[in-house]
């Protein structure tokens, strides 16, 4: 089995289209779309959920009131500034502590500190993960709480459920829909795949973004391959791409034209793939496809 | 000051264009702008503000250093981290800085005095300006995860006078937070097609639960395409900018130009933009 990444640094540069075409070449992979601050690949793949499960990326403060004796300890120790000290609503004149539950880092540092045990210190729910059927295959996918942190751990959950079906179903292809940046939910995306591919536009943001992008993939040894998506928008910038990347000795897998239809196959549900079949941009997404299964 | 974040759900909606577009146009005004890109993953601001950076800042977070002498691994620190930062194995305590959040913990519980804190360096902050605009950004080390202390400095490096544009990162989580935490003001940025709009939703469901005033920019815009229109309708937001999908902004953009600059005719668009914020600022404000 081989799991490939799709990634770009930037937003916006056509990741979880791409994606949704990738997985109408292949027979039967597996999907996990790791993007859970802003899923978007259901919306092109209208998964049938088969199970739903809660996700717990870690504890949360919670202050007993009725044990409480209001000794602040609490807000000296925490570093967070979650520990509020308020009027109560209740009984005006009284002083009365909470947790500001968006702050609060889930450390337990108040939690073990407090002389009274007034504080709760139990899993809190952060979000929802998903095992569904589509009609290209198999997907995992997750919704982050509003508000909520430790979508590393939530990512990392995501690509290991979609593993285990794709190891014990025997498919071939693992094919991740990563998030946009580099910071802790991209990195918990591609520790460990086969290939990233990362996905770019001709831009002075988009070029910034893929250096950046690459070196994390490097950081982490994680060969990866470049795709230029729109690149008849800056020919300039396309080439200064292509001169980079390939000094570095990272390969172009494909350059694909732009075309409304990545809208417009969005608009009805579907992919690239699917819905021009026969079109120009759809020979890029394949002629893309094949070089990354060379570069595997 | 006043605080305008901009923000978006979903990233390449348009967040860098509206933000240094508006900064400018704002700064041409007359008034007094800082702007703070938050973005610390992947900071584009400055290739369209080109600023004339004349400060910079290493950013750290304190980290347990564990003083072997003085360690008898009653492994307390090890039970107290949630984060799997510091580890008792045998006769020896290990420490992992890139998992650390520096909550203190285990600095605190250490019955021995055994651990101390140093700083670990996870970004830097630049500070400099584009003609009249006082610009800061942030860039986090390559590989490293705990990006909100530094868009907390980002944050804290800008004064207290005039308008304070901020490009935020996109998604929903931990860094958007950090990045919109009392603003003002809530812009949303969307492009009018459903991975848009599904991302303008739990933009929006996150602006309410922070309790702050929030309103929406349509970006790529067009006259016949009026999902985004009803979109905010239902949600019950207003669009207070549509800026058109015309070729030439993406060409402008692709080049690191500001659209105000390469094509003046949008200048307008802008500055309608900071009088429809104003307007809402000063309601929000009575409120």
């Amino acid at each position: 089995m081989k799991e490939i990444v799709v990634i770009s640094g930037k937003g916006g540069t056509g990741k979880t289209s791409l994606v949704a075409s990738f997985a109408c070449l292949v027979s039967h992979p597996v999907l996990a779309d790791c993007d859970v601050d802003a899923a978007d690949l259901y919306l092109v793949l209208e998964p049938n959920i088969l199970r739903q499960e809660d996700f717990s990326g870690g504890n949360m403060a919670r202050i007993i009131s009725e044990k409480c004796t209001n000794c602040g300890i609490c807000m000296d120790v925490c570093r967070f500034d979650a520990v509020k000290r308020e009027i109560s609503k209740d009984k005006l004149s009284s002083i009365e502590y909470s947790i500001d539950e968006i702050a609060c880092e889930g450390c337990g540092v108040c939690a073990y500190f407090c002389p009274e045990k007034a504080i709760d210190f139990s899993p809190a729910i952060n979000g929802k993960w998903f095992v569904s059927e589509t009609r290209v295959g198999p997907m995992v996918h997750a919704r982050l709480g509003i508000a909520e942190e430790n979508s590393g751990k939530l990512v990392t959950l995501v690509r290991d459920q979609a593993r285990k079906i794709a190891e014990e179903n025997g498919h071939s292809y693992l094919l991740v829909d990563g998030p946009p940046g580099i910071g802790c939910p991209v990195i918990a995306s591609i520790t460990g795949a086969d290939l990233v591919v990362i996905v770019t536009e001709p831009t002075v943001s988009g070029e910034h973004d893929l250096d950046r992008v690459h070196e994390l993939a490097n950081h982490f040894g994680i060969p990866a391959v470049v795709c230029i998506n729109k690149y008849d928008i800056n020919p300039e910038v396309t080439k200064r791409i292509i001169d980079r990347s390939e000094a570095c000795g990272m390969r172009i897998v494909g350059k694909i034209r732009y075309d409304k239809a990545f809208t417009k196959a969005q608009i009805v549900k579907s992919s690239v793939i699917e819905y021009y079949t026969q079109s120009l941009v759809a020979d890029d997404i394949r002629g893309t496809w094949s070089r990354i299964l060379d570069a595997l | 000051m006043s605080i305008v974040a901009i923000a978006s759900g979903k990233g390449g909606t348009g967040k860098t264009t509206v933000a240094t577009n508006l900064a400018k146009a704002v700064s041409l005004l007359g008034h007094n702008v800082i702007y703070l890109d938050c973005d610390v993953e992947e900071p584009n601001g400055h290739l369209f503000l080109k600023p004339g950076i004349t400060k910079s800042s290493s950013i750290g977070v304190p980290i347990p250093k564990v003083d072997d002498e003085k360690c008898i691994c009653c492994g307390l620190c090890a039970d107290i981290c949630q984060y799997s930062a510091i580890i008792c194995v045998k006769d020896k305590v290990l420490t992992f800085p890139e998992l650390c959040h520096a909550c203190g913990g285990c600095v605190r519980v250490c019955p021995t005095d055994a651990i101390t804190e140093m700083k670990r360096t996870i970004g830097i902050v630049e500070e400099g300006l584009s003609d009249s605009i006082r610009f800061i950004h942030g860039k986090i080390q390559i590989g490293e995860i705990m990006s909100p202390p530094l868009i907390r400095a980002v944050r804290g490096a800008a004064n207290n006078e005039g308008l304070c544009i901020i490009d935020v990162p996109p998604g929903t989580s931990c860094p958007v937070i950090t990045s919109v935490s009392n603003a003002d003001f809530v812009l949303l940025v969307t492009e009018p097609t459903p991975f848009g709009l599904n991302d303008l939703g739990l933009a929006i469901d996150t602006v309410r639960q922070l309790g702050l005033p929030h309103a929406v920019v349509v970006n790529r815009s067009d006259p016949d395409n009026k999902i985004a229109r009803d979109f905010c309708r239902e949600r019950g937001v207003d669009i207070i900018a549509e800026i058109p999908d015309d070729r030439r902004i993406a060409e402008a953009y692709s080049q690191g130009k500001l659209v105000i600059g390469a094509l003046p005719e949008y200048k307008e668009i802008f500055i309608e933009l900071f009088e429809n914020i104003e307007r809402l600022l000063s309601t929000a404000k009575v409120e």
